[in-house]
């Protein structure tokens, strides 16, 4: 009975240890995210740095890519061992999380700071805000709608540098007869679905974007301007090289850099490519913003705080939150990552030529442009973007079929 | 009672027994349960009847990712088979450097499917693999594009999983035909058959034992198929190259659509025990019930 007794003791020992180390006196806090690479680690970094100077512990819990590191935060979260902190993307990804009852509310210190005067451009408060109270806080926006172009490639063939798609076009076959590649595509799902977006915003503007995306508006998805965007990706496509399926995104940048290829579309995490391969914006390189309207696509990170039985986490989760938004660590933070700050009253002396253009921007509201996954489920934009990459990749997918399988999509409910 | 015949092994099997039906039989019901939902990102009991697998039968993907499947398949059991044969046939000729030649064509089977698909998609990729170096040695008419033609994608990936597939059916192979009788050879000699007459019509219905157990090792490594596509091809180009099982995973993590995963998963399940179920009652039903004759 003795033996028994002990065994019984042994196996509840670490349960009560765990018990007496929560109680200590600093807050420790575990965050969940994939910021991998260096730039992003460096980013990463200094909000780990303004918390530790707050006298607290930071458990980093790096986990490389987007969807494992969600993956394991909705693990985590439903089998009751839920993370402190946890990044997502500004996107309906942690809708569910909420509506289960799954994430902490922030308006306690949402209303005291005053979120709502200051976070910029009010659409961040529209993803975080949920019946009336904070679930999220953005942290950064990084925007998609780029086209980045090696100057030299240009200066070679005796072209000027493109403004859009169109005039990309008409110089492509002149580039390909110099033996460079016109066109840098990486073939992964989300490049040739981001870049689709960015075409299609470029030749239909955001208005009626926004009326097939977010109203799901079939009359405007057939009113034939999409069916031009599928026309013009497709003449895209031809200036790709055969070496594009499955290709990274920095590998695809570096072809750029290198002069190998003469473009690339991609987001703005792209310029810190360049910057470390220490070219200069708007000499060596050019940043465009295709089109002739020229929007600045909202994208970028939140953070999420999962509700913790101990009622000790949620102080802690509330000073996590406002530490992240705070204006001093905000500045260091999005310089390290170079993207632009979710409120306007921050220090951006250090941009370059590139940024500085988001910058002016994103302060004339009519420019603000939505992303596709702000208003529907990742389902969606999957099954969506299932369709453009098939379409990019069968030359036998004819736009008349594209179009149908799309509005498929479109009136699927997903 | 032969049911408390063995009173201790039973207990000692207790464990085990409860941990399948838990894990296996109850994950499957659950599985099932949660197919008839809408869940996206968490589990949610919200009823929808057999919506999703509505849902799954009308996606183009699924259909490619099944077709990958049965063309995956049936090229990698007949390749490694075929091959594995051949290799086993060549090394049983008594030649120099055996032990050699039998670790070189093992030893593909020592490495991960992850390994194998990144070395593969180096090789096989057109702009810095086995092509481009044939251009360089001067041979410009040489082309190798599988990996990035949506239509071979599927055989580069059966080309690299024969690869690292067939040194391990040799090597069942090999055993088998050590344990062939030094006498049959001698008759066969003396009645003066050639000798891939007396591999092909002799040798090799003497070894069905070896050629079941390669055929069953095989079938489960092509159900299962997952890594070594995500390293070579990630599913592309487009979706060309994806399978069920990535369908499911997919569904699962990056779509937030766990309903769909579900009854994809389910499907999955039903034709493995399809498959399965003629094989498992030849096995243990009949076969005992003719040796019990």
């Amino acid at each position: 009975m003795k033996k028994y007794f002990s065994i019984l003791l042994t196996l509840f020992l670490p349960l009560s240890f765990t018990n007496v180390s929560k109680a200590a006196g600093h807050m420790e806090a575990e965050v969940i995210h994939w910021w991998t690479s260096g730039g992003e680690q460096a980013a990463i970094s200094q909000f780990a740095e303004a918390w530790q100077e707050m006298g607290n512990t930071w458990i980093d819990t790096a986990i490389t890519g987007g969807d494992n590191a969600r993956g394991t935060t909705v693990n985590r979260i439903i089998g009751g061992n839920p993370p402190t902190a946890a990044q997502f993307n500004i996107s309906k990804q942690f809708v569910d999380l909420v509506e289960q009852g799954l994430l902490q509310s922030l308006e306690e210190v949402a209303s005291a700071e005053g979120w709502r005067d200051f976070i910029y451009p009010p659409e961040l408060i529209e993803t975080c805000e949920f019946e009336g109270e904070f679930y999220c806080v953005p942290v950064n926006i990084h925007s998609w709608q780029w086209m980045w172009i090696n100057n030299d490639v240009y200066k070679q063939v005796g072209l000027p540098v493109p403004q859009t798609f169109e005039e990309f076009l008409a110089g492509a076959p002149k580039i390909q007869e110099a033996g460079i590649i016109p066109l840098a595509l990486g073939g992964q799902g989300w490049q040739e679905s981001g870049m689709f977006d960015v075409v299609a915003s470029s030749i239909m503007g955001f208005p009626l974007m926004r009326s097939v995306y977010r109203d799901k508006d079939v009359d405007a998805f057939r009113d034939g301007r999409f069916e031009s965007v599928l026309n013009t990706y497709r003449e895209l496509n031809q200036f790709t090289d055969e070496g594009s399926p499955g290709r990274l995104w920095n590998d695809t940048t570096a072809m750029v850099i290198e002069g190998k290829a003469a473009m690339q579309v991609m987001g703005d995490w792209a310029r810190g490519e360049f910057a470390v391969a220490g070219m200069e914006a708007m000499k060596d390189y050019s940043c465009v913003i295709p089109g002739k309207e020229k929007y600045v696509a909202l994208g970028g990170d939140v953070f999420v705080f999962p509700k913790n039985d101990d009622p000790k986490v949620k102080d802690t989760q509330l000073a996590m939150a406002s530490m992240m938004v705070n204006p001093t660590v905000q500045a260091k933070f999005n310089n390290a990552k170079g993207s632009l700050p979710m409120r306007l009253d921050v220090d951006t002396s250090a941009a370059d030529a590139c940024m500085q253009m988001g910058l002016d921007l994103i302060q004339n509201p009519d420019a603000i442009m939505r992303e596709s996954d702000d208003w529907n489920t990742p389902a969606f934009t999957a099954a969506w973007s299932d369709i453009i990459s098939e379409f990019r990749n069968d030359p036998n997918y004819t736009v008349a079929q594209a179009m149908d399988d799309l509005e498929g999509v479109l009136t699927s409910g997903l | 009672m032969p049911l408390f015949r063995n009173i201790a092994s039973m207990i000692a099997l207790l464990p085990m027994i409860v941990i399948s039906l838990t894990v296996f039989v109850g994950c499957i019901i659950y599985s099932f349960v949660y197919s008839l939902t809408n869940s996206k990102l968490v589990p949610v009991m919200n009823y929808v009847g057999f919506d999703q697998y509505e849902r799954l039968f009308k996606q183009r993907k699924w259909d490619v990712a099944v077709e990958n499947i049965f063309i995956y398949g049936f090229v990698f059991t007949i390749g490694c088979l075929v091959i594995g044969f051949l290799l086993a046939v060549l090394i049983d000729q008594k030649i120099r450097g055996e032990s050699l030649f039998r670790t070189i064509f093992l030893y593909p089977y020592a490495m991960s499917f992850v390994v194998t698909g990144l070395v593969w998609k180096w090789v096989l990729n057109p702009t810095f693999g086995l092509e481009n170096s044939m251009h360089m040695w001067g041979f410009g008419w040489f082309e190798l594009d599988w990996l990035v033609n949506r239509d071979l994608a599927i055989y580069a990936v059966c080309i690299a999983a024969v690869w690292q597939g067939a040194g391990f059916v040799m090597v069942l192979m090999l055993a088998g035909l050590r344990g062939i009788d030094e006498d049959i050879w001698k008759s066969l000699s003396i009645e003066g058959v050639a000798k891939w007459k007396s591999y092909l019509f002799v040798i090799l219905p003497m070894l069905r034992p070896m050629v079941v157990t390669a055929i069953v090792l095989i079938a489960a490594g092509v159900v299962k198929v997952y890594d070594l596509i995500l390293a070579l091809t990630s599913g592309g180009p487009g979706y060309a190259t994806t399978t069920p099982a990535m369908y499911v995973m997919e569904n699962f993590f990056s779509r937030a659509n766990l309903g769909q995963a579900f009854a994809a998963s389910i499907i999955m399940f039903i034709s493995v025990v399809c498959i399965l179920a003629p094989w498992a009652f030849y096995e243990f039903y009949l076969r005992n019930k003719y040796a019990a004759n």
